[in-house]
């Protein structure tokens, strides 16, 4: 028999090494997450998939699983914690969902509809954050990042570019590309990149496929984010 | 029992397109249901100037003016429950994206440097409102009950919400009927 | 200056500093030292260089506080910016450099020459207020110290070339107790150590009972024993010197006077781990103890004390080598110090694994507090019973408290653990006191309804930190203070902290401003618990302490901020229409609100 822990209050069973959301998927359990994806090493901080385990808060992304742990997840405190954090993220940035075209397809805004996310809460940071609109095929809106650095990682252990990087530090940390000029179009980025094709918002954007399917017909418009993230295709999910 | 008196609702749009006031009036038939229960106070429906006493007070669109501070605060001061109705009055929504930019550079552009401007000069007559440096949710200028986002929030997903709020029951719009967009 | 540095120079540091992307952070702090700034086409030569990406280059550089991307002066002139140096007067005394160099904090002067800043505390509590001038420390000033450092800067006086006197540091010890009144000689400790063999010396160690002085309270004989049994051969001593918690300076204290006993300290860990490469991480602050600390390194490379076969030991081959920072606290988080070790930016990393199976660069890694490493000097000289003797059942030995603020006699104080606050209070010569901070910022804000209590582990643990506020003083003010410290020294990582860090600096400065209103203190609250409970390292979760604390034991001074009953706007809705005022030139009635009119709704 198998080690298992319980994930409130239902057993879930896991390899050695596996962390608790790793397991939790596997049985087809979901925590909420955004900087986490199956195929990069868990990063964890977003930390929307923070978990309680005696009495502690810990992301599940990265801890790995113990036998005989009581994990609590979908409880009222944890997920009025994660909307919180939601809420902190939204505020941060400038996330005007009606003008994005990413809207429909985003997985902070399908997290904040699974989390009842009414309100932004706290108030508007609402930062200046450049537009860069140089490369041919790809727009970068900064306004909306989350700085889950999936971007970052894909380009730099996936596509060999490192095409993006953070720079400063604290609320003033932000991307940067790999471009004295910081321009997008003078890197070697491609639209075929998986940094391309990876962002869970709407910073990194095809032109001209903006609208091609309407709002209210798109991914999370369809179905909520506790299901589409459960499909075996939602790996390079866009 | 408690007794069964209509409820007081005022309406208004601040910094907004009356886009959440439509879809108000998307319930469709659901409007007379709502108006046995209810009576309008101040709303575009009535042409009532001013929020007298109220039980709830809807408002759609952010701040970005002086007169919208005022009517914000009448509406705060007579509702017992008030909400923020739509994107614009939830985050400052369209008119907030002025807010990176710097709003003598805004009033410059439009009024004072632009081609073709018989009198260049930023309007000053006291009848029109002063201009907020930055536009805000209304959460940020009054203390703010309820929330029901969208742009603007489906007429089924308003009518949720009403029929929870007249009905004593703690307003919840999910799954489908709760959207950003 | 041109933006173009010469190739001669590039090649020059890359040759002394090294070549390779783990030597970044060295390699920027050393053109940083040469140079008024970074500019972009350096960041790019040295990406190619290095053969890495530029943008992580460039991000590396934009994550501490002393490296410029932009230009910041020949003068980079940074006031220590503790509430003991604000409650010293550093405030006006910055205002009076501005005014006299004509410039505005933070931007440079017009002719280039000189900025005057604002940075976190600079380990001179204790002889406040400070200021950094490139990478030298001055402390003591006043009036006429400001004044005669305007004219050196005005008349582009080299550094080196300013009066030695003004670059003096004290000591300041008050209380010396085994550590500090024991002078030993060089290598001593050593030779007892090796001639027990390594696994007596690790036995003498776990009957010491040493846990670390940095704050976590670890016991160092488990940490030292889970580094030697881990798998690799290639093992790490790392002596954390990034003394960045507000209050603290007695590693400043022993890296001055005591640096053999810590470099001593880092060879008797390697002897117990097998380890042979050793690193001190050295915050940017103290950079000027640096040529000093690699004298003595030379010194004992030189007595056989560094280097290969330590003592005549075949195979006890041990060096250190001095690593600077370049002022991130966060990289006093171990994992974070060992990230910036590697050259990176200071993020800490997801534990498991520990530092002591994956350490720098993979490596098994022992990372001990400056103070730590000292101690083991002594248990090496007089053995671990007799070091366990002393302090209490769960602190052993003896705890160097560094004592700032409202007292006669500021310094550093040596006490066996077990002392009590009243004592460490009434022998500093503090009176009238309404509050101790102890181990800083991150620590606890002490009432006098607790002064009986006492420092340990198993009471009021500290770091080290001890800042005493008499009733003079608004702990209001001392909690703003240290909020804004953790907002600017989040590195950012986490969304809780990053966001929350500056949230609750939004709320505090709201108080702060006169908007305060009941609803924001159960708002604070709730940051205060998000901080705590979903933060990726101690920097967040210690971040809300001393709110949490002053709310908890000070709640009058928040109280008497709140203006209004309910809710109250965060900004200034007239000021928010000035400048539509200004673009159409009115200021009749209706350009402004009456801030009387239902303001408090």
């Amino acid at each position: 028999m198998s080690a298992t822990f319980l994930l409130d209050g239902q057993p879930v069973s896991f390899e050695p090494g596996q962390t608790i959301l790793e397991a939790a998927r596997a049985a087809g359990r979901y925590i909420p997450h955004l900087c986490w994806h199956p195929d990069f090493p868990p990063h964890g901080s977003c930390k929307l998939c923070i978990v309680k385990v005696a009495g502690r808060h810990v992301s599940s992304c990265a801890m790995p699983a113990k036998e005989g742990w009581e994990v609590e997840s979908d409880t009222p405190e944890m997920n009025g914690e994660r909307r919180a954090l939601l809420q902190m993220l939204f505020v941060e940035g400038n996330h005007f969902c009606p003008s994005c075209e990413k809207s429909g397809n985003c997985q902070l805004q399908a997290l904040a509809y699974d989390l009842e996310m009414m309100t932004p809460r706290f108030n508007h940071f609402f930062p200046d954050r450049p537009v860069d609109a140089s490369h041919p095929d790809v727009l970068l809106d900064f306004n909306r990042c989350i700085y889950c650095e999936l971007c970052v990682r894909a380009s730099r252990d996936k596509d060999g570019k490192g095409i993006f990087a953070l720079t400063n530090r604290g609320i003033h940390k932000h991307l940067v590309v790999n471009a004295e000029s910081g321009r997008l179009a003078d890197t070697d980025f491609s639209a075929d990149d998986m940094a391309a094709n990876i962002c869970p918002v709407g910073v990194i954007l095809h032109k001209r496929v903006g609208f091609a399917v309407p709002i209210g017909q798109r991914t999370y418009d369809e179905a909520p984010i506790h299901l589409v993230a459960m499909r075996p295709e939602a790996a390079g999910d866009d | 029992m408690i007794e069964q008196r209509k409820l007081r609702v005022a309406t208004v749009s601040l910094a907004g397109c009356f886009g959440c006031h439509m879809s108000l009036l998307d319930i469709d038939e659901h409007l007379f249901e709502l108006l046995d229960r209810i009576d309008f106070d101040r709303s575009p429906l009535t042409d009532i100037k001013h929020c007298g006493p109220c039980d709830i007070g809807l408002v759609e669109g952010g701040v970005c003016n002086a007169e919208n501070v005022h009517v914000l605060r009448e509406f705060r001061a007579n509702c017992r429950t008030l909400v923020a109705l739509g994107a614009c009055a939830v985050n400052g929504g369209l008119p907030a994206q002025r807010n990176h930019l710097d709003l003598g550079a805004c009033l410059d552009e439009v009024y004072r440097s632009r081609p073709g401007l018989a009198c260049a000069a930023v309007p000053n007559d006291p009848e029109l409102p002063l201009l907020l440096d930055k536009v805000h949710p209304i959460h940020e200028v009054v203390r703010v009950d309820y929330f029901l986002p969208g742009c603007p929030p489906s007429g089924e997903a308003i009518w949720k919400f009403l029929a929870d709020l007249v009905n004593g029951r703690t307003p919840r719009v999910t799954g489908p009927l709760l959207h950003f967009d | 200056m041109s933006a173009e540095v010469p190739q001669a120079l590039i090649d020059e540091v890359l040759r002394t500093a090294g070549s390779t992307p783990d030597r970044l952070l060295q390699i920027l702090v050393t053109l940083q030292a040469q140079l008024d700034f970074l500019p972009p086409t350096l960041i790019s030569r040295l990406a190619e260089q290095l053969g890495m990406p530029r943008s992580r280059v460039e991000g590396v550089a934009g994550f501490y506080s002393f490296l410029h991307l932009a230009p910041a002066g020949r003068y980079r002139v940074r006031f220590s910016d503790n509430i003991i140096d604000r409650m010293l007067g550093s405030e006006a005394l910055m205002a009076t450099m501005c005014a006299n160099l004509q410039l505005r904090p933070g931007v440079p002067s017009a002719d280039g020459r000189v900025t005057v800043s604002t940075t976190s505390c600079t380990g001179m509590g204790d002889q406040g207020p400070a200021v950094l001038v490139n990478d030298r420390a001055i402390g003591r000033l006043n009036h006429q110290r400001v004044m005669e450092i305007c004219d050196l800067i005005r008349h582009d006086a080299p550094l080196s070339a300013w009066p030695e006197e003004l670059f003096h540091v004290d000591d300041n010890i008050r209380r010396a107790d085994a550590l500090l009144s024991s002078p030993m000689v060089a290598g001593s400790a050593l030779a007892k150590a090796v001639a027990l063999g390594r696994d007596g010396w690790l036995a003498q160690m776990q009957a010491s009972k040493l846990r670390g002085r940095g704050g976590a309270g670890f016991t160092t004989a488990v940490k030292w024993l889970a580094c030697r049994d881990a798998a690799g051969a290639d093992k790490v001593v790392v002596c954390n010197a990034d003394e960045g918690e507000p209050g603290t300076f007695k590693d400043r204290v022993l890296l001055n006077r005591h640096a053999d006993l810590v470099f001593e300290g880092m060879t008797l860990a390697a002897w117990a781990t097998g380890a042979r490469d050793g690193l001190l991480y050295l915050r940017g602050e103290y950079a000027w103890l640096r040529p000093q600390l690699e004298a003595t390194l030379a010194a004992r490379r030189a007595a056989g004390l560094l280097g290969s076969g330590i003592l005549g030991q075949t195979g006890f081959d041990f060096d250190i080598a001095i690593h600077l920072g370049a002022g991130a606290y966060v990289c006093g988080e171990e994992s974070a110090l060992l990230e910036s070790l590697e050259g990176k930016r200071g993020t800490p990393r997801i534990r498991p694994p520990f530092p002591v199976t994956h350490g720098y660069l993979g490596r098994p890694t022992v990372v001990n507090n400056v103070e730590t490493l000292a101690k083991t000097c002594l248990i090496a000289r007089d053995g671990g019973a007799a070091f366990a003797a002393t302090g209490t059942a769960q602190s052993a030995g003896t705890k160097l408290l560094s004592i700032s603020g409202d007292c006669a006699r500021p310094g550093v104080y040596e006490y066996p653990f077990g002392v009590s606050i009243q004592q460490v209070l009434d022998d500093c010569g503090a009176a009238d006191v309404l509050a101790v901070q102890v181990g800083g910022a991150s620590g606890v804000t002490v009432a006098p309804y607790e002064f009986q209590r006492r420092i340990a582990f198993e009471d009021v643990p500290s770091a080290g930190a001890f800042m005493v506020f008499d009733s003079s003083r608004d702990i209001f003010e001392v909690a703003r203070n240290f909020v804004h410290f953790f907002a600017h020294e989040s590195c950012g990582f986490c969304t809780p902290c990053r966001v929350g860090t500056a949230l609750l600096k939004g709320y505090m400065d709201k108080l702060a401003e006169g908007y305060g209103a009941l609803q924001d203190l159960a708002d604070i609250d709730w940051l205060d618990r998000l901080l705590k409970n979903a933060s990726h390292c101690g920097l967040g979760s210690s971040a809300p302490n001393p709110v949490v604390d002053t709310l908890l034991k000070f709640r009058p001074a928040y109280e008497r901020r709140i203006q209004h009953a309910d809710f109250q706007p965060a900004f200034d809705l007239d000021g928010a229409l000035a400048r539509a005022r200004q673009m159409t030139g009115r200021d009749d009635a209706g350009a402004h609100f009456d801030t009387g009119m239902g303001a408090t709704r």
